[in-house]
C-alpha cells in the first residue's frame, strides 16, 4: 500500500512538473495521452466494473462536445455552463439506452450493439442537423491561446493539459473511491455473475443504471473538452466508431477493471503509435493506415500473452 | 402462522409439468428438509421462492406477506437468503470480497460488512482462504463460500440446495454442526434440498419428499423413513439411517 502512495505521488509530481520540460508537439502528445487516460477511465466504468460493453462512447463525447459546442457557437454561452447541459443530455441517453436494455434482458454483445447503433444513428442524425453545421461541421471561434481564460476555457496549450490533468486525477480519484464503496463491490459482483447478484439483494438494474450514468457523465466531460481544444466538430470524426474503438483499446490494453490500466494502456498505445508515425515520417515513408496495422498488432500481442491488460503483471512486479 | 407458507404451486416449463400443487409450511426456528429423486422438482420450487421465476399457479408467503411475484433481490430483501446447487462463486473476486458483498445488504460501510464477513469465513472454516481468488477453491469449499455469502445477507430463512453434495463424511459433520448452531443460537430458520440422507437426517425435524412435482408425505424422519411410498420412489427397502 505504502508503495503504491509513492509510486503515485511520483507520478503525479511528473505529470504536474512536465510541461517545464516539454512544449509543442510532446506537450499535445501528453494532453492526447491524459485525454485517452480519462474516456478510458470513464468507459471503464461501466465495462470493467459493472461488465456492461460499451462500444458507443464515442456518443457521449460527440453529445457532449456539441452541446457545450452549439451552446457557444449559438448563444456565447460558456463551457462552464455548457456542461452541464452536456452532462445532462448525456446522461439522460446512457439512461435511455441502459434502461432499453436492462429492462427487456439485453445483455453481452447484443448491449455493445445497442450502444453502436445509437452512436450510428446520432451520428447520421448529427449528419443532418443544420442548426450545428451538418456534415459541414460547427467551427468555434478562436479568439485568443496567449493568455489563460478559465471562464471560457480559452488559453494556450498549457491549460487544456493541465485541464485534463485535473480530469484525469478526478477520475481517477473518484474511481478508486467507488472501488472500495458499495457501488464498487455490487458492481463487480454483477460483472462476476448476475444471477448471484440478485440472489444477495442487489437490485441489478439499478446499479447497472448508476454505472451507466456516471460513465457517460465522464464521458460528456471530456466531449466538452474535446469542442474547446479541437474548435471544429465533425459529426463524422466525433461519432464515428472507430473513435469509441481508440477510447477502449487503452483499458483494454492496459487492464480492463483496474484503476491504472486505463492510464497505463493509454500511454503506450499513444506513445507507440505517434512514435512509430514520427519514426516513418522522419525516415521518409509515406505509409497511410500505418497506425491501424500497428492497433491491430499491438492488440493481439496483448490478447496472446496478456489476456488480462498489462497492468495486472506490472503491479505484481512492482509488488504494489 | 408459519415464517413460510407455500400453498399450492405450480410451474410448468414449456408443458413439462415441473411442480404441481406443492404445499408445505416451514415453522420459524425449524429445520426442514426437501427430499426426492432427481427431476422432482426440488429446486424449481426453491427458484419460485426466491423470486428467480414466478409460480404459474398458487401463492408463497413469508411472515404473513405475500413474496410471489417479487425479484429475486426483493425475495433477498425480505429475509431469505439462498445458496445455489450449481455454485456461482464471484470468480474474480477474493473469497472475502465475495462475502462482503452479502454482507452490504444489511451493513452500511464496507468495513462494517468485512467485520460481519469474516466472523463468517472463520465460522465456515474458509478464514485461512479469505484472501484467494474465488476462482481457486475447491468444490467443496465453493459449496461453503456459497453459505456464507448466504448468510452474510442475515436471512431469517435459509434456503440451502445441496451444499453437502461431494463433501467427505468429515466435512458433512462440520457443515451440520455449523447449521445446528445457527439454528441455536440466532434461531435461523432452515429449509434445505438434500441427497446426502446423513445429513438430512441429522439436521431435519420436518421432511417433505417431492416426486414428480408433488409433495408425497410430509413428516418427522422417523415417519419418513418408514413411509412406503417414499420407500418405493426415493430411499429405497434397504435404507438404513
Amino acid at each position: 500500500m505504502k508503495r503504491a502512495t509513492l509510486g503515485l505521488a511520483i507520478l503525479a509530481a511528473i505529470l504536474v512538473l512536465l510541461p517545464a520540460f516539454v512544449r509543442g508537439y510532446a506537450l499535445s502528445v501528453a494532453t492526447l495521452i491524459l485525454y485517452f487516460a480519462y474516456t478510458g477511465q470513464a468507459w471503464n466504468v461501466m465495462m470493467g466494473f459493472a461488465g456492461q460493453l460499451s462500444l458507443g462512447h464515442s456518443l457521449y463525447v460527440g453529445v457532449g462536445a456539441y452541446a457545450a459546442g452549439a451552446l457557444f457557437f449559438h448563444y456565447g454561452i460558456g463551457p462552464w455552463a455548457g456542461l452541464w447541459v452536456a452532462i445532462l443530455l448525456c446522461v439522460l441517453l446512457g439512461l435511455l439506452i441502459g434502461f432499453l436494455a436492462f429492462r427487456f434482458g439485453i445483455s453481452g454483445v447484443y448491449f455493445a450493439l445497442l450502444t453502436i447503433a445509437f452512436a450510428e444513428f446520432t451520428r447520421i442524425g448529427f449528419d443532418h442537423l443544420d442548426w450545428t453545421g451538418a456534415s459541414g461541421g460547427m467551427f468555434l471561434r478562436v479568439t485568443q491561446r496567449d493568455t489563460w481564460d478559465l471562464a471560457n476555457f480559452r488559453g494556450p496549450p498549457l491549460m487544456y493539459y493541465y485541464a485534463m490533468l485535473f480530469l484525469t486525477a478526478g477520475a481517477f480519484a473518484l474511481c478508486s473511491f467507488l472501488l472500495k464503496s458499495k457501488a464498487g463491490y455490487y458492481w463487480l459482483a454483477i460483472r462476476e455473475n448476475e444471477e448471484a447478484a440478485q440472489a444477495l439483494g442487489i437490485n441489478t438494474f439499478r446499479w447497472k443504471m448508476l454505472a451507466v450514468a456516471i460513465s457517460s457523465a465522464m464521458t460528456a466531460i471530456a466531449g466538452v473538452f474535446f469542442a474547446f481544444y479541437y474548435n471544429n466538430l465533425f459529426p463524422e470524426q466525433i461519432f464515428h466508431i472507430s473513435r469509441s474503438i481508440e477510447i477502449i483499446l487503452g483499458p483494454i490494453i492496459g487492464g480492463v477493471g483496474t484503476l491504472f490500466g486505463p492510464i497505463l494502456g493509454a500511454a503506450v498505445l499513444t506513445l507507440l503509435s505517434d512514435g512509430i508515425t514520427e519514426l516513418l515520417a522522419a525516415l521518409g515513408w509515406e505509409m497511410p493506415g500505418i497506425k491501424q496495422v500497428f492497433y491491430g498488432v499491438v492488440l493481439l500481442v496483448v490478447i496472446v500473452f496478456l489476456p488480462n491488460g498489462i497492468w495486472p503483471g506490472l503491479a505484481r512486479k512492482l509488488r504494489l | 402462522m408459519a415464517q413460510l407458507e407455500v400453498r399450492g404451486i405450480s410451474k410448468s416449463f414449456r408443458g413439462l409439468r415441473a411442480v404441481t400443487d406443492a404445499s408445505f409450511e416451514v415453522p420459524q426456528g425449524t429445520i426442514n428438509a426437501l427430499i426426492g429423486p432427481n427431476g422432482a422438482g426440488k429446486t424449481t420450487i426453491f427458484n419460485m421462492i426466491a423470486g428467480v421465476y414466478p409460480a404459474d399457479a398458487g401463492a408463497i408467503h413469508f411472515e404473513g406477506k405475500a413474496i410471489h411475484g417479487l425479484r429475486a433481490d426483493q425475495v433477498c430483501v425480505a429475509g431469505i437468503g439462498r445458496t445455489f446447487q450449481i455454485v456461482k462463486p464471484f470468480a474474480g473476486l477474493s473469497v472475502l470480497d465475495n462475502v462482503v458483498v452479502g454482507g452490504l445488504l444489511r451493513e452500511r460501510s464496507a468495513a462494517a460488512a468485512r467485520r460481519i464477513s469474516l466472523d463468517i469465513l472463520e465460522k465456515l472454516h474458509l478464514g485461512p482462504k479469505r484472501d484467494l481468488p474465488a476462482s481457486s477453491l475447491t468444490l467443496p469449499d465453493r459449496k461453503r463460500l456459497e453459505v456464507a455469502r448466504a448468510l452474510a445477507t442475515r436471512p431469517k430463512l435459509l434456503l440451502l440446495d445441496e451444499v453437502m453434495a461431494g463433501l467427505r463424511p468429515t466435512e458433512c459433520d462440520q457443515m451440520i454442526e455449523v447449521f445446528r448452531g445457527l439454528n441455536r443460537s440466532e434461531g435461523l430458520t432452515i429449509l434445505l434440498i438434500e441427497h446426502v440422507m446423513r445429513a438430512v437426517m441429522a439436521l431435519a425435524q420436518h421432511i417433505g419428499v417431492l416426486h414428480h412435482g408433488e409433495v408425497i408425505a410430509r413428516g418427522t424422519p422417523a415417519q419418513i423413513v418408514h413411509d412406503p411410498a417414499v420407500l418405493e420412489c426415493y430411499l429405497g427397502e434397504e435404507t438404513e439411517v
